[in-house]
């Protein structure tokens, strides 16, 4: 066995003769014209055969693993839905989790894809060119398999119909959408750092991994097993986060504080985003895994800690405002379902009041702020809703400029105070939810005052009409159906139907 | 300041070995057991052995195996052919 592998060449001899054994410098064209992006933000590097690749994989070993990947997980799909795999999820409630994320976060796979085919071409270091391409392969992988998981549910569920459309054009999905708008319209290097550092390395864990686990708990198997599928290609990305910032910050310690502004920015942007996923974990897993603020805890405070202190040596600090959304993770997860449940009639899935023994979790898992500020409104709008009077909210909230989140969210230091902030721009007034938001506005207005804000593009009429029903037919929403208040929904009535068939037999 | 370094792996019969060796060889790893996965960490550095996979398997085991295994991980990479192994510089 050992004569054998010794005949072969070593990982990283193999790896470096079919990566940079394949480049060159060019010679009829200045290098600079032929990768025009690399150093116009600032990064200074002096020698690009300081990239260090982590995951020595080559293009030949990629393509066997991923098609076996590819071969392990077209089998459960398919068996999920020959066996009516949808019928063993633990309740219909759950399947609006799944709704958010083919509308919300699927399609930022195949942003992903987009952003990495463009930096694959544009650094002209090869190691990062290569795993930039891996990479680009991946994503299109995690969009495809996405949507052939979740097309089973399309069959039987409502919301599921159209999720390319929506995500460009609904309020709610402007959030993430614009989250890679932003990334994908900077340099490579702050690309790098927007996605694979800040997203994939830092914050991934905390959307993805609890959240398939809760699929494992709530027997949806299809969603498990797409979503540790792309999680394995996830750890290579995590990888490729890490290490084009220790090349930024080995090359030129005038690349300090740049790496340092735009981990700043995107930690606050990625955490923003991630406001969909607390309210996921906390309200939509009818068996839940962990709290968000457990998820938190784990993934950001210990995970994250050890990562800045090993960042500490190059003179990095945690990101900024790192304390405020720690603090959030309190918060987070309840006002953005209470903001959902105001105003779900505008949107492709169903919310509810949790039930008692659902706020009783909450309440345990929350022990300092459920019960003083949010349990008692739940059970308010819980009454009037059995009173026949769902509260939905009829006016259209205002925006944040940066990251497009409705503006109600607290000060987190007084959870009764709407938290919001002002910027002036050419004699205009810019409004954003939080410091971090402001920050980043601040430091490159021009780019933030082209934001197109769905409630400002519905009151200029670019949106399909005055009213709400029109603008929700131009999302392409099935009204009554898609929308609204879960009980009494057309899917809590099929559900109940498949229930009591159940207990018949 | 934690130096905590970690390995997620999907909990199925592929990835058992591989948990298997890393109890082994790193007998300071706490175990975490969640629904379909397991989240291993240890304090510093985290080795996984292609010898001990091996031994376990019952059959040769290319280290790059893991990548159909694995879910996360937090730490700096160093992937040999025999090893492959996560820390963070202390
Ligand atoms: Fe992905
Ligand atoms: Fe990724
Ligand atoms: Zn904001």
């Amino acid at each position: 066995m050992a004569e054998k592998r010794k005949k072969k060449l070593g990982i990283k001899q193999r790896y470096s003769m079919l990566t940079r054994g394949l480049g060159w410098d060019t010679t009829y064209q200045d290098m600079d014209k032929v990768f025009p992006y690399d150093n116009y933000e600032g990064i200074i590097i002096h020698d690009w055969e300081g990239w260090e690749d982590p995951f020595r994989l080559t293009m030949d070993a990629y393509w066997k693993f991923q098609s076996e990947k590819e071969k392990k997980l077209y089998a459960v799909i398919d068996s999920f839905a020959q066996n009516n795999g949808h019928l063993g999820i633990t309740d219909a409630r759950y399947v609006n989790a799944l709704k958010l994320f083919l509308t919300g976060v699927s399609p930022l796979e195949y942003q992903a894809a987009r952003g990495f085919t463009h930096v694959g071409r544009q650094f002209r270091g090869v190691g990062p060119r290569v795993a930039c391409q891996m990479q680009a392969i991946d994503e299109l992988r995690h969009v495809q398999t996405q949507i052939h998981s979740m097309s089973h549910y399309n069959k039987y569920f409502d919301g599921l119909h159209s999720a390319p459309h929506m995500h460009d054009r609904v309020w709610y999905l402007s959030v993430p959408k614009s989250f890679f708008d932003d990334a994908r319209t900077a340099g490579p290097f702050e690309f790098l750092t927007s996605i694979s550092f800040a997203f994939e390395y830092v914050l991934t864990n905390l959307l993805f991994v609890p959240f398939m686990s809760g699929a494992a708990f709530n027997g949806d198997m299809a969603t498990v097993t797409f979503g540790f599928s792309a999680q394995s290609d996830e750890a290579r990305h995590m990888t490729l986060g890490l290490e084009v910032i220790k090349f930024m910050l080995e090359q030129d310690e005038r690349n300090i504080p740049i790496v340092q502004r735009w981990m700043d920015k995107w930690f606050w942007r990625g955490t923003r985003m991630l406001a969909l996923v607390a309210m996921m974990m906390d309200y939509m897993l009818p068996k839940r895994v962990m709290s968000w603020r457990e998820a938190w805890d784990i993934y950001f405070t210990e995970a994250g800690g050890a990562l800045f202190a090993d960042l500490a040596r190059y003179g990095i600090k945690p990101p900024k405002y790192a304390d405020i959304a720690t603090k959030e993770a309190e918060h987070i997860s309840h006002q953005a379902w209470h903001i959902f449940y105001n105003y779900t009639h505008a949107a492709a899935f169903h919310t509810w009041v949790p039930g008692k023994e659902e706020l009783d979790w909450l309440s345990e898992k929350y022990p300092t702020t459920f019960d003083k500020y949010y349990r008692p409104r739940l059970e308010y709008l819980d009454k009037e809703e059995k009173a026949g009077r769902r509260f939905y909210n009829d006016t259209l909230p205002m925006l944040c400029q940066v990251c497009q989140i409705p503006m109600g969210f607290t000060d987190m230091d007084d959870p009764t105070t709407i938290s919001f902030e002002v910027s002036e721009y050419n004699g205009d007034k810019y409004h954003t939810c939080s410091l971090g938001c402001k920050d980043i506005f601040d430091y490159e207005p021009a780019k933030y005052v082209q934001a197109w804000l769905p409630v400002h593009q519905i009151y200029q009429g670019n949106c399909g009409g005055a009213e709400v029903p029109d603008v929700l037919k131009w999302y392409n929403f099935n009204l009554g159906a898609d929308n609204l208040e879960y009980n009494g929904s057309p899917d809590q009535k099929l559900w109940d139907e498949w229930q009591a068939h159940r207990k018949k037999a | 300041m934690s130096r905590v370094v970690s390995i997620t792996l999907q909990n199925n019969d592929d990835a058992r070995p591989i948990i298997e060796a890393i109890e082994k060889d790193n007998p300071e790893a706490t175990v975490n057991i969640y629904p379909g996965m397991v989240k291993i960490d240890c304090e510093g550095r985290l080795i996984i052995k292609q010898e001990t996979v091996e031994e376990l398997l019952g059959r040769e085991w290319d280290v790059q195996e893991l990548h159909l295994s694995i879910i996360s991980m937090g730490g700096n990479v160093d992937e040999e052919d025999d090893y492959f192994e996560l820390s963070w510089n202390l």
